[in-house]
């Protein structure tokens, strides 16, 4: 099968790869870059457990195309604590209970990144649309909706 | 939440620190972080994918199957059917002597119920794997299939598993699980009031978040280390040491960590073929259920068809109740005949009942094979039980909360199972209940206890 070059960053680190054309995003950053926080529920896109953030906007990494990603900035739950410092969204949802078996976690980290960096101040609404297209079978969506809007107080709190 | 420590004052140790606090789970710093690993987290180098060719037919016997055009398929290394399974017939249930054993891992000579593996294809990709498995040809003679349990117990009706010899699973004490306790026609000779009725469930898919799999990898001599997300380690472990007919410590199994299973994933399907794939092929192996496999191939919570017959008093006293309950297995035991066992246990509830009589049947039928589900045996039982309390209090102009204190029992009771109720406390959490929700209950059941009745 042909290969295609992809060069994109992930989490601030720059990757080269070959893939195979037509190979999702989602298969590459779990099986050849490494990174196997995005997770894969359904790939039909469908659960949101591969979210991740392209260009800073929310993506289903099973139905986007890897080769599609030439030049961009891929960000993921691998990366979203610095330098050993948890995002206030994990520290939220560790206090909150916010994960059970973990697995939908990475996906709806990213997709509350995705609405903090625009909204840092969202209503419950916001927090809820926001989510809508990731599924959970074990939590309950009510502590990942309140670990949201603990983690959004959090930070206006550190901003002010 | 609140410990209410006027409750059981006499028997609670007052040195409990735990209760209202909020505790962080052990795992959650790894989940947050996505450093929790699950069995698919794992890469190796020359990994093999497992694709299944599975039965498009309810009921049907298979006349031949040819692999030929799927094995030259490009990327394809291996094509399994069954009799490279060293031994193919096996029931979860056998370490515990449940059998018989009644199940293949890939069809023989017939298939039983729509999406039953006949032939597993290894292939270098999953594409190819998959492409390769559409070209297995498999030539069928379609049967006459039972879809619902009162079918399959028709007189004359097709016979599902040929195992078993008749459509339901027979126990030892013949062909249902009973409970006799007192004498239930006298009890409804008695009553003011009798009231039966039939409540039915469908299938319920468990859903987790994670479909079933697993990888098997060769260790290089001659053992095989499994990385699944089971729930079930040690029957996997047993069962797949039967299967395979390889001792348990050629086989070494990692698992532990599950994104859900709520019970969908205690049968042992993925882990044998795979293990056995990596025996055969001397390569890692990947076996992981679609989504659509995830639904419409791994166990559901059983359907099941429950009538209640209840004789009541005036007064409130339920004085006999009559039981027929029907659990419907699919195709194979797997975990059934244990889940309707534990249906005739339960079918009294949390009441003492003076009269019960009770039957449960576990009924094979040309559908997805049930199992396990949270609480499974008792939970469709639990729906059926208190919707049948609330027509009973309704029939007799009882307050539904009020007829659950006259019946609920107590320590010290003989339940119809020949079990002693000890440490029940549901007159207390009945009571806190009512006083939580402002329900009105007259003061006379606040003065009741679950401690042992007088005399």
């Amino acid at each position: 099968m042909a290969k295609v070059p992809v060069q994109f960053s992930l989490n601030g680190s720059e990757k080269a790869e070959f893939v195979d054309s037509g190979a999702t995003l989602l298969a590459v950053l779990r099986g050849k870059a490494g990174d196997t926080s995005p997770k894969g529920g359904c790939h039909q896109g469908t659960c949101g457990a591969c979210s991740v953030l392209i260009d800073g906007e929310l993506r289903l990494s099973c139905l986007t195309l890897a080769e599609t990603c030439e030049g961009a900035e891929i960000t993921t739950t691998a990366g979203l604590a610095e330098a050993g410092v948890l995002h206030p969204l994990q520290r939220a949802f560790m206090d909150g209970f916010a994960a059970q078996c973990g697995f939908c976690t990475p996906g709806m980290l990213m997709a509350a990144k995705a609405l903090l960096d625009r909204t840092p101040n969202p209503t419950r609404e916001d927090v809820v649309e926001a989510i809508s297209g990731n599924v959970c079978r074990c939590t309950g969506y009510e502590p990942i909706i309140q670990a949201i809007l603990a983690a959004a107080r959090a930070n206006s709190h550190n901003a002010a | 939440m609140r410990l209410a420590k006027n409750y059981f004052a006499d028997e609670r140790r007052d040195d409990l620190n735990e209760i209202g606090q909020g505790r962080p789970r052990a795992d959650v710093p790894g989940h947050v972080t996505a450093k929790t690993t699950y069995f698919a987290d794992r890469n190796f180098p020359g990994m093999l994918h497992l694709k299944m060719v599975r039965s498009p037919h309810h009921h049907a016997r298979i006349r031949s199957i040819d692999t030929s055009e799927a094995e030259k398929h490009p990327g394809v290394v291996r094509v399994l059917t069954a009799k490279d399974v060293p031994h193919n017939t096996y029931t979860i249930l056998i370490l515990i002597q449940i059998g018989p054993e009644d199940e293949h891992v890939l069809a023989e000579d017939k298939v039983r119920w729509k999406g039953e593996a006949v032939v597993a294809v290894l292939a270098e990709t999953e594409r190819a794997a998959q492409e390769a498995a559409a070209k297995v040809k498999v030539d069928y003679e379609v049967l006459p299939a039972v879809l619902d349990m009162e079918a399959a117990l028709k007189p004359g009706a097709p016979l599902v598993n040929e195992h078993h010899g008749q459509n339901y699973y027979m126990y030892d004490s013949g062909a249902c699980r009973k409970v006799r306790f007192g004498d239930v026609e006298k009890g409804f000779a008695e009553a003011d009031h009798i009231l039966e009725q039939t409540y039915s469930s469908s299938p319920i898919e468990q859903a987790p978040m994670e479909t079933t799999g697993c990888i098997a990898v060769p260790d290089g001599n001659d053992r095989f280390t499994c990385y699944t997300n089971t729930q079930a380690m040690f029957f996997t472990l047993d069962n797949t040491s039967i299967i395979l007919q390889m001792p348990g410590s050629q086989l070494h199994l990692v698992g532990g960590t599950a994104g859900g299973g709520f019970g969908g994933k205690v049968d042992v399907i993925v882990e044998p073929i795979a293990i056995l794939a990596a025996k055969l092929t001397g390569r890692p192996v990947s076996f992981i259920y679609s989504r659509h496999e995830e639904m419409q191939i791994s166990s559901p919570r059983a359907a099941e068809t429950i009538t209640i017959k209840d004789g009541v008093m005036k007064d409130g006293r339920i004085v006999a109740r009559y039981v027929k309950g029907y659990t419907d297995a699919g195709a194979y035991s797997r975990h059934s005949p244990y889940g309707a066992q534990k249906g005739a246990a339960h079918y009294p509830g949390p009441y003492t009942i003076p009269n019960v009589w009770a039957d449960t049947y576990c009924v094979y039928t040309n559908r997805t094979p049930s199992s396990a589900m949270r609480g499974f045996g008792v939970t469709i039982a639990d729906f059926a039980l208190e919707v049948q309390m609330d027509k009973l209090a309704r029939l007799i102009g009882m307050d539904p909360l009020e007829f659950r204190f006259i019946n609920a029992y107590r320590d010290g009771d003989m339940k119809a199972h020949r079990q002693t109720t000890e440490g029940a406390a549901l007159i207390e959490c009945m009571q806190e209940a009512a006083r939580a929700a402002n329900w009105p209950v007259a003061e006379k059941y606040f003065a009741l206890s679950s401690h042992p009745r007088e005399g």
